[in-house]
Order: C-alpha cells, then structure tokens, then sequence
C-alpha cells in the first residue's frame, strides 16, 4: 500500500478499538520507555537497565525482567508530609549519622507556592534515588559505592572511600555528605544493613512516619503497595530531575 | 652511563655559578613557603578535612581542586611543547625543551602536592585504585595516566641528563600522549556529570586541552626568562626564537580560547536547564563577577593580548609579563570554573536558598595553594641549578 491509499483511507478512530488492542499498545510503550507502571508516568523508568555487570545481555526490562533479584524502591505521597522531622529522625538513631553541621541520609524540603491566590506551604522529603544509571557509582575510582547486585541499592564500602567526593559532585540530589567519624562518603542505604538485613520490611524512615507519605518496597513483588500504588491508573507520578538520565527510584505523587 | 657516577653527572649538569647567595636565600625562601604551606594540608590530616577546609556538602569541590587542575593542565601544555619540539622538531622551542620537560614534571608534582592534601584518604587511594579499580571512573583515568606520565617524563628526563637521547625520545612521547589522555580524563571528570549543567557537555575537554596550549606556552616563556633573568645573561639567538616560537603560539591559543570562552558562556543563555544559566550569571553579573571580567578577561587575556602585539614578539621581558599574567588568568578561570559548577543550589527554589551559595577558601587553603606555588618555584630554582646545563646545552652544539 502506498502513502496515497493510506491518506484516502477514513480514520478508524480509536473508539471502536479493542481494549485488548488498547492494553498491548499501552504495553509496547511502557516497555520502550523501560517503565512498566500503570499510572500515568512522566519521564521515569524505573527498571531500565543500567548496572550491565548483572545481566550484560539484559536489554529493555519488562515485567519480570528487572535488573535485580529485587527492586527496592521508594515511593513519596508528597501531599501527605507535614514536615515532622521524625523520618529524618529514626534515620539519625539507626545509622548512626553524625550531628554534624550537613550530616543527613534523608531531609524534607520546603517551599512557599500558592495555589488559586492562597498562599500554601509544601514539604518534599529527599533521600538517596538508588538510581539505576547511577551517576556516582560511575565515577567512583574505585568502586566504593556500588549497586548490591541482589537489590539494586546503591550501597558503600567504606573503607575504599578515598575522599575524592566526586560522587558528591555528581550527584544529581545532594544525596552524600561526608561523614567525619568514617572519614568516608556516607549516603542512605534503604536500611539495607540496619533493618533489611534483619528481616524488617520497611526502611526507618518509612516506618517512622505517621502519615505515610515515605511507602518502601519491592516493586517486584505485586503484593507490595508501592506496586500498588505506582499501578494505579490515572495517578501522576513524577521523579526528581528526570533530565539528568540517572534513571532514579524514588517516584513522586500526591495520593 | 654506566660508567658514569651520579656526581659525575650532576657536575656535568650543574650550575654551580648559579649558588649566589640571592639564588640561596630564593630557594631557601621557597622551601620554606612550601614546608609551610603545606603543613596546612598536613593539618587536615589531624584535624580533620571538614574542619580545615571550606568545602561543603552542597560544594564538595573548592580552590584545591581547581588549582590541581590548574598545574596538571599546566603541565600537559609544557609537555606537549616540549615532545612536539623534541621529538617532532615542529617548533624552534626544541632547544629550550628539556627546561620544560622538567618544569613539566615540577608542575605536576605542584599539581600532585595539592590534590595529596585535599583528599580526605590518600592511603586508601594508593591500595584501592590498583585493589578495585573503576574503568567508567574518569577520576581513576586521571590519576592513572597523570602517574604513567610523570613515570614517563622523570625517565625521560634522567635520559636528557646522562645522554640517552634514544631512552629519552620514546618515553617523551608515551610521556606526552598520557599527558594529554590524562588532561582530556581530567575535562571528563567535569564534562561528564549531567548533575551539573555548567560542566556538562562535549566542549569541556577540548577547553581543558586549550588551556593546556595556553598555559603551556605562557609557562615556556616566563620559566625561559626568569632562567636568563638568574643568570643575569642575555639570551642566545636560538634561544629568543624558541621562546619567540611560545610566544607565538600563545598568541594563537589566546585567540582559540577566548573564542572558547565567549561561545561556551553563550551556549547557556540560548536555552538549556536553569542551573546552567543561573551558574553562567554567577560569572556574568554575579559572585564570580570580578573574577571573570577583571581576572580572566582583562588580565588574563586582553591585557597578555596587548603585550604581546606591543612586543612585537621581540621584547622577551613583555612577553615574560605577558605569560605570567595569562597563568594568573588561567588559575583563577579554573577556579571559577570549580566554583561556578557547584555555586548553584541543585533543589534551587526549595528551602528558601538564594540563588547562589557562600564559599570562600579557608586560610588554610590559601596556605596549601602557596605551598603549590612554592613548589613549582623551589622545584625551578633546584632544576637550574642542578641541571642548568642540561637545559643550556644544546646552545653549545
């Protein structure tokens, strides 16, 4: 068939459209962008691949096919946090984050907006994004902070931390800081140490939080309620600084 | 060789009439700036990085950092020089090329001198980056292939003193080719942080290695100079033209690199993220303002523009100033560039923050930055007095 014919052709219009034929067209489009998620999505991809050392040959992940054994992530109901500091709080007392002036593995921001002439106070809690094209891990000299193979967190090794503080420089969150009683990089962990290898599900902040605005978990597993929550159709969900390519894991909503 | 003693070398090398008692106090005196200065560094190590130096959080990087990476492009610049006139024959700079091999390896050891201090944990360095080494890290490149250089130069350079002339041909030019892979690896570490759009882009490393030619040839003729200077004596002929040649070749740079410049500073007022922009008006109207328009600009490049047409690439005293001021341009363009980079809040618009942050270098800093330029300065005075003639022999052939 040549262009003329298919410009003589009439528009089928989509409403007479299986919802099948709907669903797989969906589908393809989710799995080119590497996001697997049935809310409305805006410039994420949470399970594109990024750590090749895992799965060299791993190619566009869909469904079933994430990069790691599981996928940790962290999802913020932005509009539920009221800036009570106990998150950033029970991070302190579990992992032992220095009181020091810039010490901190996770923080809220803040900002006046207004919204329909009223004046409105936002609070956004930050944390590491365990991103799945880590700008840090790439520039670590010397592999001190790595992705764990077995959940995708962007962990550290301490003691081959040289200081450079490059991934302090290439972080696209202000996500590290340098922890004096180290005397290396230190950066949130999802508690994987703390909590995770104790069995507990939740990361201390999460669990710290009365509102539940922080939802931790496995995104591979369908039970979880960030799967839940980021398979939620017709819910916005948005990542922090989707422009720099770092692919992160921690996705926005106000649900 | 073989044959030879080590203080039969140096008595050929030497240059024993340069042990004036002026020469003694200025080594001395730099010595002194460099213990001194260093000591500074030194003291992080027992009181802590964070407590010495003014580096943040949100601006891990400060002026050890861009005066590192000032004497490293330095350095590349009088290598390159010097293998292209040694081993090419390219320039008339040839003759004055063993000066610059060996400033070439003193920049670098000011260069290694400052970055040793600002890392927080050099000894874990040493084990790891050959224990765990990272091949994606830009940051292991440039310590890899800045050491294989100046293992290079140093055996090329012992080559130059005990006639090796072969020994020293080969290892200038592995020398020169890490040279310039480790200054491109050192643009790369910045050019490849898409976090930071002020450095973010394909143009960076290029602009590194342009300022290696800039500075470079600025540091082949005021090194030049100053060394005719101490000996009180006139240049030979062949030696004017050499530097003659550096001058030209800076006028050229000059040109390339404010070209440079000015397109890398348009491209950020054309479109492009916000951070870009709000960092290149840090240079253009804000804190870095001064810095840009005064230093970078007027002195260190219009002015040293200036001079050179006025001395006509003949009054070597005005070409020395010059040059000097052109280093003093270049040092502080890096440090506008480390600091314009990071200047930025990253969550701007969150938490109440101004536009740009606060950092003033400690007077600790500024103490191992002196201790840089003493060791540049001890490094020079020691060269012309130990290998003097090395640096004036082929004036003799």
């Amino acid at each position: 068939m040549n262009i003329e014919d298919l410009e003589n052709e009439k528009n089928e219009g989509i409403e007479n459209m299986p919802l099948q034929e709907r669903r797989k067209f969906l589908q393809m489009g989710l799995a080119v962008t590497g996001v697997f998620l049935g809310g409305s999505v805006l410039s994420l991809t949470s399970a594109s691949h990024a750590s090749s050392q895992i799965n060299p040959d791993l190619d566009i992940p869909v469904e079933g096919q994430y990069p790691y054994p599981k996928h940790y992530s962290m999802v913020m109901r932005q509009n539920r946090c009221i800036d009570c500091e106990r998150c950033i709080e029970a991070c302190k007392q579990t992992n032992h984050v220095p009181d020091a002036h810039g010490a901190y593995r996770t923080a809220i921001q803040e900002r006046l907006t207004t919204e329909n002439g009223v004046e409105k106070r936002e609070f956004r809690p930050v944390l590491c994004n365990h991103c799945n094209r880590p700008p840090c891990v790439r520039v670590c000299p010397t592999k001190a902070t790595y992705k764990d193979p077995e959940t995708g967190i962007v962990v550290m090794d301490y003691k081959k931390c040289i200081g450079c503080k490059t991934c302090m420089a290439a972080c696209p969150y202000n996500a590290r800081y340098f922890n004096e009683e180290k005397y290396a990089i230190d950066k949130c962990n999802f508690c994987i140490d703390t909590r995770l290898a104790e069995g507990k599900k939740e990361t201390a902040c999460a669990a710290a939080c009365p509102t539940g605005a922080r939802i931790f978990g496995d995104l591979k597993d369908k039970s979880t309620e960030i799967y839940r929550l980021l398979h939620t159709p017709d819910t916005k969900i948005w990542v922090l600084r989707p422009d720099t390519g770092a692919l992160p894991n921690v996705f926005y909503m106000n649900a | 060789m073989t044959n030879k003693s080590i203080s039969a070398i140096f008595a050929e090398t030497a240059e024993p009439r340069l042990a004036t008692p002026g020469m003694n106090k200025a080594t001395i005196f730099f010595l002194i700036v460099t213990v001194v200065g260093l000591s500074c560094g030194v003291l992080a190590f027992i009181f802590g990085h964070h407590v010495i130096y003014n580096n943040t959080r949100e601006m891990p990087w400060g002026m050890l950092i861009s005066t590192y990476a000032f004497w490293a492009i330095t350095s590349t610049g009088l290598c390159i020089y010097a293998a292209m006139s040694h081993v090419f024959g390219g320039t008339r700079m040839g003759i004055i090329s063993n000066r610059m091999v060996w400033m070439s390896i003193i920049c670098i050891m000011g260069a290694f001198a400052t970055i040793g201090v600002e890392i927080a944990s050099p000894h874990r360095m040493l084990i790891y980056n050959i224990l765990s080494p990272n091949p994606t890290s830009n940051i292991w490149w440039m310590g890899t292939l800045y050491g294989l250089a100046v293992g290079c130069m140093i055996i090329e350079f012992a080559g130059i003193v005990t006639g090796l002339a072969r020994v020293a041909l080969i290892l200038g030019v592995f020398g020169a080719i890490a040279e310039v892979l480790a200054n491109s690896c050192l643009g790369g570490v910045f050019a490849t942080l898409p976090a930071r759009p002020y450095w973010y882009g394909a143009q960076l490393p290029i602009y590194f290695l342009t300022a290696a030619f800039l500075s470079g040839a600025a540091a082949t003729i005021l090194f030049n100079v100053l060394a005719y200077k101490i000996r009180g004596e006139q240049m030979s002929h062949a030696v004017h033209l050499g530097v003659k040649s550096a001058g030209k070749a800076m006028t050229l740079v000059l040109i390339l690199y404010t070209v440079a410049t000015f397109w890398r500073l348009v491209s950020f007022y054309v479109g492009g993220p916000e951070l870009g922009r709000t960092a290149a008006d840090a240079l253009i109207s804000g804190p870095l303002s001064i810095n840009f328009w005064v230093v970078e600009v007027c002195v260190g490049l219009l002015i040293p523009f200036m001079l050179i047409i006025l001395s006509r690439l003949e009054n070597v005293g005005m070409m020395a100033i010059a040059g000097f001021l052109v280093l003093v341009g270049q040092f502080v363009a890096r440090y506008d560039l480390v600091v314009a980079g990071q200047i930025v809040p990253q969550n701007l618009g969150w938490d109440g923050l101004p536009s740009y942050f606060s950092y003033i270098p400690s007077i600790f800093e500024f103490g191992v930055i002196a201790g840089g330029i003493g060791v540049v300065a001890f490094g020079f005075l020691m060269g012309e007095r130990v290998f003097g003639k090395t640096f004036t022999q082929k004036e003799h052939h």
